[in-house]
């Protein structure tokens, strides 16, 4: 087995997080984002789909879902950057005895929010959700949303069963709105005891109803932290906004080569911002005329243009996953993303000119960011 | 009885570092055995058993140089002095 390299992260460096089909890499540059060193492979042999920085109550906290394609699938952390990961005796997310299902990987870890220090959530194949209230230690099933009537109607996608996104509303406690493929988004105002399909105006282009309560193929959704009523849907075929916390949905497919894709990412400041990687068709699913071309808006989706400065223009047939794009909390915002054929791409400028940060990694599937802060949190905070 | 398993590589740290592990304990099937095996090593269970209780799909099972899936699957019948192998199936991409 390779033997990892590490990184020795300082208090406000950048980590770009890349998960990929063997492993995973970490990243690390200062706020200039101009030099990057990258520590890994960890894990190597396993798929690592989920990724994520806790820095809550005090904590430099790396957790990754490690997918053993023999083993079985583990949440693992580091508190050393990954120098050191946890390797649990028991495995830690398990669907209990009853249920008759058995986890085959865990496609998300959400740490949740500032004044919940201990909780996490998790979200996994088949499509459930698991939450932790002792910062990770115990996982349960979240009964309400498993035990939904219309849980046993989902369909697997192509990549499976899989809960892949957990919405922390930041405004409101009770708020939770998760999305599956392919079942579509279920909402909670009541912290997670009962959930509600909540996909109007999201088509489904692969059933002979198209406008179903749920079913749909969310591909992601994202959640401006700035202002919580914005939201931006990838779907299987459809590019949306919501101005109502995901209650409806408008289609904003505006100017875009097409509105098939997976990855979606919203500025951490500027709701009005946000960019996809839009691919050709899902018979195709790889970037339009072999041209890598992230399309970014300004305006809510009002207008969509291409960002290419740095990116290949030519025989690029590239494809980026649903979780493969994230953008970081520098001003100006930084975005990466990762391909299938092992390229992590980065922009310091909100995606105006690109470099390649990595060519020749597994196949990534996976991106996420996080700004170190190894500042000591105040008394009484 | 004696049962002698044969652990994968990846599992061996979980096995206190040994590629071998002797136990001398009552069992008529491969289940029995493994229960033997998950007291000595717990931390092996989950690596080979899913919640469901069956073997993971990329994971087999040799006793005595048959493999358990064409014999009975847990059920098999294990003999004094079995000889258990734990293997990674050829699988992967």
């Amino acid at each position: 087995m390779p033997k990892p390299t590490h990184v020795s992260p300082k208090h406000g460096d950048v980590l770009v997080l890349v998960g990929t089909m063997k492993g995973a890499f970490i990243f690390r540059s200062s706020a200039s984002r101009k030099r990057w060193e990258i520590g890994g492979p960890y894990f190597p042999g396993s798929a690592v789909y989920a990724l994520a920085y806790d820095d809550r109550a005090g904590r430099h906290r790396l957790w990754a879902g490690a997918q053993s394609m023999h083993w079985g699938a583990l949440l693992r952390s580091s508190d050393t950057f990954g120098k050191k990961w946890t390797n649990p005796e028991e495995a830690n997310v398990k669907f209990p005895e009853g249920t008759g299902a058995a986890l085959q990987n865990i496609w998300q870890i959400e740490p949740g929010r500032e004044d919940e220090p201990d909780t996490l959530y998790c979200g996994v194949e088949p499509a459930a959700l698991f939450v932790s209230r002792d910062a990770g230690e115990k996982w349960s099933l979240a009964e309400g949303l498993w035990n939904h009537p219309q849980r046993p109607k989902w369909m697997p996608g192509g990549g499976g069963l899989c809960l892949h996104t957990i919405l922390l509303d930041p405004t409101d406690a009770q708020r939770i709105r998760i999305a599956v493929s392919t079942g579509g988004m279920y909402a909670t105002s009541d912290g997670g005891a009962t959930w509600r399909p909540s996909n109007q105006g999201v088509r489904a282009q692969f059933l002979p109803d198209k406008y179903p309560e749920f079913g749909q193929c969310v591909h992601k959704v994202v959640q401006s932290q700035q202002k919580p009523d914005r939201m931006y849907l990838q779907n299987h075929w459809g590019l949306y906004r919501s101005d109502d916390r995901g209650e409806s949905w408008k289609d904003v497919a505006n100017g875009v080569p097409s509105d098939f894709g997976f990855a979606m990412a919203v500025h951490p400041r500027d709701a009005d911002r946000a960019w996809i990687v839009p691919l050709e068709s899902d018979e195709f699913r790889c970037a339009p005329e072999g041209k890598l071309r992230v399309y970014r808006t300004s305006n809510g989706g009002k207008k969509w243009e291409a960002l290419t400065k740095g990116l290949p223009q030519k025989g690029a047939f590239e494809t980026v996953l649903r979780d493969a794009l994230a953008v970081d909390e520098v001003d100006p915002a930084g975005v990466y993303f990762g391909t299938r054929s092992g390229k992590v791409f980065g922009s310091a400028n909100e995606g105006k000119s690109w470099s390649t940060l990595a060519d020749g990694l597994p196949p990534v599937v996976a991106v996420k960011t996080a700004r170190v802060s190894l500042k000591k949190p105040r008394k009484g905070k | 009885m004696m049962l002698l398993f044969v652990m994968p590589g990846p599992l061996r740290e979980l096995a206190g570092n040994q590629g071998e592990v002797r136990i001398d304990g009552p069992a008529s099937s491969v289940s029995d055995a493994l229960s033997l095996l998950w007291t000595r090593c717990p931390a092996v269970r989950d690596r080979v058993i899913t919640e469901r209780g069956e073997v993971r799909p990329h994971v087999n099972i040799f006793v005595d140089g048959e493999s358990i899936r064409d014999t009975g699957g847990l059920g098999t019948r294990v003999r004094d002095g079995a000889e258990i192998f734990i293997l990674p199936a050829l699988s992967g991409g």
